[in-house]
């Protein structure tokens, strides 16, 4: 049985811990919010630019002439798996669920007998992928300086993408985040940016059919786009990660809070027993004492 | 003839702008445009430039560094890459463009010396901001 003494350090350090996870999830409440209002301002250009990415694509086709980040290099050999996690851990099963997905994928492919490469953006990623998938790291973006995720922290890591596609190091590239849904669910995703996946356009027909005139012509202004395609993948990438990590870091926090809770309860309940035992325990022996003179 | 269209302009990380406007002036890649409502439609890219939105309340300008437009003739959409309302721009984000732009063209006269195409367009895109500063007052050094 404890001593009065220890259970009451016990309790107090508890009750601390409580209070350090009630501010994180204050903290990560209000940080939520901020990265969920940057996701939706955000979300505009990704619509409006995938509407137009779709409308183009429809009308360059699947000719050869097409550019190569749009019909692939005809081979899916090297896949390049660009892995994002967050920067700190605390945050209950994010960065778990973004890795477990990644590693997934990666021993599908590796049991393909395809090539490998990772990128991993985020420190916490490469930690967990680091035991098993190590060898196959290829580069690593730091973001810990980076207190705001802005469009040229995503072209920067686009560009680090798209040179070594230049160079041929890999045919197909993947990205892997998590898109934010509520605060207790954020869905770990993958997203093929390499060749340039085409999305579901929501337009009616009728603005489908509309032809447009293209200056210069379509292919000029696919190549010049398709690279944007790319950065503007990630980077909404990032923002929804953004997101889902502080809502899963709010209610980590909250369960954590709620559970340090439930024990300060329990451990009051045995300091009182104790406390009273020794009372009982004094009085039984003044009393017997007592008793034999 | 409808007298204003719908204007959007969006950066990637927010909506800058959404009026109904008159008139909008746009710098594509092949030359200042101005687009009215009822516009065939088109889609073109956009070179470092001034972008002029005139609406009701009178006429906004914005700094525009690259991207491009969706024109149709009920909608005025611009993607651009960058976009300071002309305002609000200081003398060190400008400084910050004209350098990028340098940059460029130094890094392609390295990579490409016997190719003139991407020297060319770097060196295009150099004269292009010093065209933005001429028009905003601001010098190229």
């Amino acid at each position: 049985m404890p001593s009065l003494k220890d259970l009451k350090s016990r309790i107090s350090s508890v009750k601390s811990t409580r209070k350090i996870t009630k501010a994180m999830q204050m903290v990560a409440a209000a940080k939520l919010r901020r990265a969920q209002e940057a996701a939706e301002m955000a979300r505009p250009y990704a619509e409006r630019f995938n509407a137009v990415m779709g409308k183009l694509a429809a009308s360059v086709g699947d000719n050869d002439e097409a550019p190569k980040l749009l019909r692939g290099t005809g081979s899916d050999e090297v896949q390049l798996l660009v892995v994002m996690t967050a920067e700190r851990g605390l945050c209950g099963g994010f960065n778990g669920n973004i890795a477990k997905l990644a590693r997934a994928e990666a021993q599908k492919l590796l049991a393909e007998g395809k090539t490998v490469k990772i990128i991993t953006v985020g420190k916490k990623g490469r930690d967990v992928l680091k035991r098993d998938m190590g060898d196959h790291f290829i580069h690593h973006v730091d973001l810990t300086e980076v207190k705001n995720i802005g469009y040229a922290d995503a072209q920067g890591i686009a560009r680090e993408v798209l040179d070594r596609f230049d160079e041929g190091e890999f045919d197909v590239a993947k990205i892997f985040y998590s898109t934010f849904q509520n605060v207790v669910s954020q869905i770990p995703t993958m997203q093929q940016v390499i060749p340039f996946d085409i999305p579901e356009t929501e337009d009616d027909a009728a603005t489908a059919d509309t032809l447009y005139d293209y200056e210069p012509d379509e292919a000029a202004i696919l190549a010049q786009l398709l690279p944007r395609a790319v950065a503007t993948a990630i980077f909404s990438g990032l923002l929804e990660n953004g997101a889902s990590e502080q809502g899963a870091r709010m209610s980590a926090m909250d369960n954590a809070t709620r559970n340090a809770g439930e024990m300060i309860e329990d451990l009051t309940i045995e300091y009182n027993r104790t406390r009273q035992a020794v009372i009982t325990n004094e009085l039984i022996e003044i009393i017997s004492g007592a008793e034999a003179l | 003839m409808a007298d204003t269209v719908q204007f959007d302009l969006v950066s990637p990380e927010r909506l800058l702008s959404s009026v109904a406007a008159r008139e909008v002036q746009i710098p594509s890649a092949e030359g200042d445009m101005t687009a009215m409502p009822d516009h065939a439609p088109l889609i073109t890219t956009l070179r470092p430039g001034i972008l002029k939105v005139t609406s009701d309340k009178g006429t906004d300008d914005y700094v525009v560094t690259g991207g491009f437009a969706e024109i149709s003739p009920t909608g005025i959409s611009v993607l651009a890459e960058q976009a300071i309302p002309c305002a609000d721009i200081t003398q060190d984000q400008y400084n910050a463009m004209v350098k990028e732009a340098n940059d460029a063209l130094s890094k392609a006269q390295e990579v490409f010396a016997n190719e003139a195409g991407p020297v060319d367009e770097a060196a295009k895109l150099v004269s292009d901001m010093v065209a933005i500063g001429d028009e905003i007052g601001m010098s190229a050094r």
